[in-house]
């Protein structure tokens, strides 16, 4: 069992939850992602890591609430422990001397893209970190992430703060950049990551995505993560979840995230209410 | 003289009560409802008792299988089970899964007349009486070696390890990378061919007997084979055959498009047939289509079928070279499935939001025998067929998992990606490190797998001796 020792809520609907998971945490790396379940009986759900702590045995993830496990991970309490955090799956975001990158960070992916960040400023890079959210109120992290960067940018869809627009802006800030930018490293939805890899390659920068497709063991045992990248089939948790944004086929991965949406839901209109119901 | 019977023995094989197919398709309980006493008993007495015992020599744990029908024989089924378990930590599961046609009931001398002894069920028999009694006899162990094993997968091979192990006194952990331990007896196995209850029970019993299992781990992930070495003195391999295969064919990424393994452990592991009260998500399919014909296609299309879809099996040979056990394919038969034999799937056609719609086939004759043996399936030109499907699942093996062979350096693999081992020992390239089971075989059966943990076993022991 892996204890839940902080729960919270940054910003509406965005849940950050620390859990001790020592064996895990020891051996990290930015880019990883870990399996969990919320409760026996529960689904396995892959979720990036966005910080974590070896000596403390304790690793940190941010969860938007979509779905019926991640409304059940939301609603846990700090104290108490679920079944199972498997992990460090995946392999690590390359981290190198690349000169300047962009990291861009949307949506949960605000989390995971900072302990990238990190690690590539600790490298000597020039490091450029955009946060993309749908309006002010949704941005976190902003301090945590300005600490490792060189340049902290916002992008708001509604225009609330900084540009107003997506992560089709990504042009004018690496534009704006004084030097060439060598790589563009994106985190968060599929939406975000073909939205950027598309302005992306206009510019004719490498641009590497994490991808998110559905998983059930994260160890290359089912195949349900497939995606086909350069026109060869890639299991995202063992091949991945690095992609060349350039070389994904987005269509396919978006049209296989959809395979389980009307599902996905169901457990949280038949099951939550009658136990609610047995508590009072 | 003989006193003269009362009633004539009758010398056939007994049959197996079993669920009544237009039932059984229904539901997920066990098919096969194993012997009462009184038939086993029957079934015994029919041994006989060969003293050059062919069954024997043609089992890959070597269970003493006149020993154990012997008491059976004699009504003293305690007996039976000590003998069962002194060469068998896993009776249960055995007597339901074990190919035994093709092994002990192969070369029963019985064969050819009135019917070879049902060697599967009666040691099931044993195994399901001992559990209804309720307490469990556990063997004394010997004094602690001091000597500390680590077994890295908790399938059928590493299982087999385990019980072999802690019973010669070694220290005996087992990493387990999903949250249930029994490879593929919980994430592949169907409920109504080996209740998961029973898994429970014989890795519960691996337990008492003092095996530490540690599940949530990957190793090669969590932590490294070379890591694990530093606090043990041996490490066994047994990840099995978790790779799973497609065909490279047009469609195969379109959505509804599933690999045996993903369905398999939707509904196994994660009891998606009981979904939404587990909370994993499965679809509701019409029409299936599995591709294969080996006892997982069986379990595909058996699993579909239960779930209410027209469940049909695409084969691209005849029924003959179905390498199915043939238990499973009358099963399979009997339950309703419709078998299209001959049949290659050469593309899969998508609706506009990209779901599986059809299936193009091509039929197939069959030629001269290829290096397995079997007769080569060819194409016929122009036998183009479309059949209409809301969902496939791609049930044409597995290779070995790739993840320890990737993180372990020095680890000499094989041809297709298995960890090469000596066969008679298991040993790996590297000192201390054994493997068996489907990653050093590729995908075989279960008790192939505990063939493959008992040999090494036997190797660990010497070695753990020798310090």
């Amino acid at each position: 069992m892996f204890r839940l020792i902080e729960s919270q809520m940054v910003v509406p609907n965005i849940h950050l939850l620390t859990l001790e998971a020592p064996a895990v945490a020891r051996q990290m790396q930015p880019g990883q992602f870990v399996i969990l379940r919320a409760e026996d009986g529960g689904e396995r759900i892959p979720l990036s890591v966005s910080d974590w702590d070896p000596e403390k045995g304790t690793l940190t993830v941010i969860v938007k609430n979509v779905g019926s496990t991640t409304d059940r991970l939301a609603s846990l309490e700090a104290g108490v422990s679920i079944p199972t955090v498997v992990g460090p799956l995946g392999n690590p975001t390359e981290i190198e001397k690349f000169g300047t990158v962009v990291c861009l960070g949307g949506c949960y992916g605000i989390g995971s893209i900072f302990p990238i960040s990190r690690a590539l400023k600790e490298k000597g890079n020039q490091v450029i970190t955009v946060l993309e959210a749908r309006s002010s109120y949704l941005l976190f992290w902003e301090k945590k992430l300005k600490e490792v960067s060189d340049r902290l940018v916002l992008i708001t869809r509604d225009g609330t703060r900084g540009l107003r627009g997506h992560a089709g802006r990504l042009a004018e800030i690496v534009q704006s950049s004084p030097g060439p930018v060598d790589r563009i490293i994106i985190n968060g939805c599929t939406f975000l990551l073909k939205k950027g890899s598309d302005a992306s390659r206009l510019l004719g920068i490498k641009t590497i995505v994490s991808l998110n497709p559905i998983m059930i063991d994260g160890t290359g045992m089912c195949g349900v993560c497939r995606v086909t990248v350069g026109g060869t089939t890639r299991f995202a948790c063992v091949h991945g979840p690095d992609f060349d944004g350039h070389q994904v086929d987005w269509a396919e991965l978006l049209q296989r995230r959809k395979t389980y949406m009307r599902e996905e839901v169901v457990p949280l209109r038949t099951s939550r209410c009658e136990e609610h119901a047995g508590r009072s | 003289m003989p006193e003269p019977q009362k009633k004539k023995l009758d010398l056939n094989r007994r049959p197996m009560p079993k669920q009544p197919p237009e039932v059984r398709r229904h539901n997920f309980d066990e098919v096969a409802l194993g012997y009462p006493a009184e038939i086993a008993v029957e079934e015994a007495r029919r041994c006989l008792q060969c003293k050059n015992s062919r069954c024997v020599s043609n089992c890959p744990v070597e269970i003493d299988i006149p020993g154990f029908i012997k008491c059976i024989a004699e009504r003293d089924f305690a007996a039976g089970v000590r003998i069962l378990k002194e060469k068998n930590c896993l009776p249960a599961m055995c007597g339901r899964v074990c190919p035994q046609e093709e092994q002990c009931e192969q070369t029963c001398v019985l064969v050819k007349k009135e019917g070879q002894i049902a060697i599967g069920r009666l040691e099931r028999f044993l195994a399901d009486w001992e559990a209804g009694q309720g307490e469990v006899e556990i063997p004394e162990i010997p004094p602690p070696t001091g000597r500390k094993v680590a077994i890295v997968g908790g399938g059928p091979a590493g299982l087999t390890v385990a019980g072999d192990l802690i019973k010669l006194g070694h220290q005996v952990t087992i990493y387990e990378a999903l949250h249930e331990t029994g490879g593929v007896l919980v994430y592949g196995i169907p409920e109504f061919r080996l209740p998961k209850a029973i898994v429970k029970r014989e890795v519960e019993y691996l337990k008492k007997l003092g095996v530490q299992v540690v599940t949530d781990y990957v190793v090669g992930k969590t932590k490294t084979i070379d890591s694990i070495l530093e606090e043990f003195d041996a490490v066994f391999v047994g990840t099995g055959a978790g790779l799973p295969w497609f065909m490279g064919i047009p469609g195969e990424n379109l959505n509804g498009v599933y690999s045996a393994n993903e369905y398999l452990t939707r509904m196994n592991l994660m009891k998606g047939f009981l979904f939404p009260r587990y909370h994993t998500p499965v679809k509701s399919h019409k029409r299936v289509a599995v591709v294969g014909g080996g006892n997982v296609a069986m379990d595909c299309a058996r699993t579909a079928l239960r779930l209410g879809a027209e469940t049909r099996i695409i084969y691209r040979r005849s029924r003959e070279e179905l390498p199915a056990r043939l238990e499973e394919i009358e099963n399979a038969e009997e339950e309703g499935i419709v078998f299209d034999f001959l049949t290659l799937p050469i593309r899969y056609i998508g609706d506009e939001e990209g779901w599986v719609k059809e299936i193009e086939c091509l039929k197939m004759k069959l030629g001269e025998p290829d290096s397995s043996g079997r007769r080569r399936p060819v194409p016929i030109e122009g036998s183009e067929t479309i059949l209409p499907m809301d969902a496939v699942i791609c049930a044409i093996g597995n290779g070995p998992n790739p993840l320890i062979a990737a993180t372990t350096p020095g680890l000499e693999v094989g041809k297709i990606g298995n960890i090469a081992i000596q066969e008679e020992t298991g040993k790996t390239s590297r000192e201390k490190i054994w493997a068996g089971g489907d990653v050093a075989t590729g995908a075989a059966t279960v008790i192939g797998a505990m063939g493959g943990g008992r040999k090494a076993a036997r190797s660990i022991h010497e070695y753990l001796c020798s310090l």
